[in-house]
């Protein structure tokens, strides 16, 4: 559904459903240069179990208007004026890479609207390589080849999509290459590079936090997503073998059943 | 610093699979498999409702197909792709997803008799019109687009003509007009041309010919570029308005770039099932494995079969966009810099009746309607694959009656031209052959 937020058009997937604002809202986070489109085997399931859904496309992203955010700060700000754009007052948020940045920010400035956070492949830092920072902000297609490669693991490689049919490296290489590569990706990047304030942000953290992380992630590596898990109080920490940095794809059905049990547990159904 | 993803001979033997996911087993499993376990009621509605991945019911998704399905695709540079039981299937899968009664294509008018006719005389009785267009005449392509029209279709390289479409330039009219272009590249498989690099939106092979290479089993796969924006006018509803078959869903916004191929498999294989054998889809995945082996092979034995029959005294003419003098050859040049591929073209000297008693007299060669096998395969099309047509459709095709279509294998090359000598000696003499 198309919505304002701060009088620019936003886009969210609502996984198929009808937005209903006093439903519980869950918000989906994508990472750098991505979309709404990569949460499709997470999204439909709570729309249809009944949660309201948004999978937001960032400000200048998949569907959405305007001009990518520039810091982790701006963006995170930016998600929490979205829930009260759509009427609500409280969310959980599930962030996967540079959006869990977004959301642990989120939760900084409005703790009071978040109730819960999970992230995908997160670090409490993600430094760029300063050669694929400087191919994304040259709008260089080599930077998204480049990406792909990293932020796959063999199910990326090899193949072995939960959907038939579909090939994980290209479906990923065509959502980021749908808009201008500097001013999504390389945008992204550098505020990614920029942002110094996760360690601090993750430390004040005071929610039920699940950490879903890759055992063979090359974008956010296994280490340093324990790294951002030991810094939150109390935070659940699962790991998937054999899986890359995009496990919201690569292994879609064992992240969604660790995020339906952390959801039940934590942001239950009213009964 | 470069990405590490792997290359083209590396996909065709790995793309697709995992042995750790299947027992270890290092050769792809055949699924003899109809129907798959839920776990429970709630993951049997979640597959249902395209919650979440996964197999229920082989008419619309195989494991053994699934490989087959990625493995073409990572070859094409595609986004998804969904295998079927022969080429014209896929084409006619692709073309009910795009089009609805009332809907127009423009088309190359070089094709193979069976999608000339798919075109001309069955698509009508669904409500879809076609207009024609010589695969030359990239003009002409522009002109015939109509307000409903919703495509443009055609084979790079036509059949059996082997005129080429200009699909770069084709491709910037359909994207003026926002509508796909739909490439048929049976004749050049992903070895030779990856249409996608050319403007192409979509992809259908038949898997039967080259791909396979054994000559063994039909199929034919759609694939998808990820290209297309199907929002970015009016013209595709089933595409971006809520799908009531699932729940309002919208294929264009939920799942961009892997949207056609979604709903080809959601509608198309659920409601019309040309579904892949199992075994098939395992034939094919062989002969994928030496796809790059045997191209080189198809094409430097086209390449000598040129030379040879270009130069021989019963020939009246070849058409191979190798060929010096054919009017495609520095297109050829551009988009397909690897070889032309190994489809001939070329007049008897005596028209059809020499042309009879050439097929009659090669023995090598086998005489029969299919192209791409690994053995050297020849046909007269005006009397077999393109006999269905009309005198008016066959000229404007393209097909003269002295035509034959010459498929080059992987023999020794000596030895096919031995064979075509025996065949030419008789095609002096028709009328002897003709009463033997």
């Amino acid at each position: 559904m198309k919505f304002k937020v701060r009088g620019i058009d936003t886009f969210a997937s609502t996984g198929g459903r009808p937005f209903d604002k006093n439903k519980p809202l869950i918000i989906f986070v994508h990472g750098s240069g991505l979309s709404h489109m990569v949460w499709v085997l997470q999204t439909r399931y709570f729309a249809f179990r009944g949660y309201s859904v948004l999978a937001i496309d960032l400000p200048g992203h998949g569907l959405s208007s305007g001009e990518s955010l520039k810091t982790i700060e701006e963006m995170g700000d930016w998600v929490g004026d979205v829930i009260e754009a759509v009427g609500c007052k409280e969310a959980s948020l599930v962030g996967h890479s540079q959006g869990c940045l977004i959301t642990m920010e989120c939760v900084a400035q409005h703790p009071e609207k978040i109730k819960t956070l999970t992230l995908m492949g997160g670090a409490s830092a993600i430094p760029m390589n300063p050669e694929l920072l400087k191919l994304a902000e040259e709008s260089n297609p080599k930077a998204v080849d480049l990406m792909m490669d990293f932020a796959h693991g063999p199910a990326g490689h090899f193949g072995g999509h939960p959907v038939p049919g579909l090939y994980h490296l290209n479906v990923g290489s065509m959502i980021v290459q749908n808009k201008e590569i500097k001013d999504t990706l390389g945008v992204d990047f550098r505020a990614c590079d920029n942002y110094k304030n996760g360690p601090e942000v993750a430390k004040k953290l005071d929610l039920p936090t699940l950490s879903i992380l890759g055992a063979q992630d090359r974008m956010c590596r296994l280490k340093d997503g324990k790294i951002l898990a030991d810094y939150i109080k109390g935070s659940e920490v699962k790991i998937i073998e054999d899986c890359g940095h995009m496990m919201l794809l690569e292994e879609a059905d064992q992240t969604l059943e660790i995020l339906k049990k952390f959801i039940a547990e934590h942001y239950p159904l009213p009964s | 610093m470069d990405p590490k993803t792997y290359k083209f001979d590396t996909l065709s033997l790995h793309a697709g699979y995992q042995p750790s996911k299947n027992a270890g087993s290092r050769q792809v499993p055949i699924y003899q498999t109809t129907s798959y376990m839920f776990d429970d009621v709630d993951h049997a509605a979640a597959l249902f409702n395209l919650e979440r991945g996964g197999h229920i019911y082989s008419r619309m998704s195989n494991p053994t197909v699934q490989v087959l399905e990625e493995r073409v695709c990572a070859l094409e540079g595609g986004t998804a792709a969904l295998a079927t039981a022969s080429g014209m299937s896929a084409i006619f899968l692709t073309i009910m997803t795009l089009c609805n009664a009332g809907d127009h294509m423009v088309v190359s008018s070089q094709l193979y008799g069976g999608t000339v006719n798919l075109f001309r005389l069955t698509l009508p009785k669904f409500g879809i019109k076609t207009t024609f267009v010589k695969p030359r005449d990239t003009e002409g392509f522009k002109k015939a687009i109509q307000p409903n029209t919703k495509g443009i279709f055609g084979e790079l390289v036509g059949n059996p003509g082997n005129e080429l479409m200009n699909m770069p330039e084709v491709s910037n009219i359909a994207k003026e007009a926002g509508i796909p272009l739909i490439i048929d590249s049976t004749y050049q498989t992903p070895y030779l041309c990856r249409p996608f690099e050319h403007g192409a939106d979509l992809v259908v092979h038949s898997l039967t010919k080259w791909m396979s290479g054994n000559g063994s089993s039909m199929a034919g796969i759609l694939v998808e570029g990820g290209t297309f924006d199907w929002m970015q006018n009016d013209k595709f509803p089933t595409m971006t308005e809520p799908y009531e078959g699932y729940h309002g869903l919208s294929f264009a916004e939920e799942f961009g770039p892997t949207a056609f191929t979604m709903m080809a498999r959601a509608e198309g294989m659920r409601d019309m099932g040309p579904c892949l054998a199992p075994q098939n889809a395992w034939n094919i995945l062989h002969g994928l494995e030496t796809l790059s082996l045997r191209m080189e092979k198809h094409c430097s034995n086209a390449l000598k079969m040129v030379e040879y029959l270009s130069n021989h005294e019963s020939v009246a003419w070849v058409s191979h966009a190798s060929a010096p003098g054919h009017p495609d050859k520095e297109l050829a040049e551009k988009i397909l810099p690897k070889g032309t591929g190994s489809m001939i073209a070329f007049g008897i000297k005596g028209g059809k009746e020499a042309g009879a008693a050439f097929i009659n007299n090669v023995k090598l060669a086998s005489h029969l309607a299919n192209v791409g096998d690994a053995r050297t395969l020849v046909i007269h099309p005006a009397s077999a694959t393109h006999s269905q047509m009309d005198e008016a459709t066959l000229k404007f095709a393209g097909l003269s009656h002295d035509m034959i279509r010459l498929s080059v294998g992987l023999e020794d090359f000596d030895d096919i031209v031995n064979d075509f000598e025996d065949g030419f000696r008789a095609a002096k003499k028709p009328r002897l052959v003709a009463n033997k």
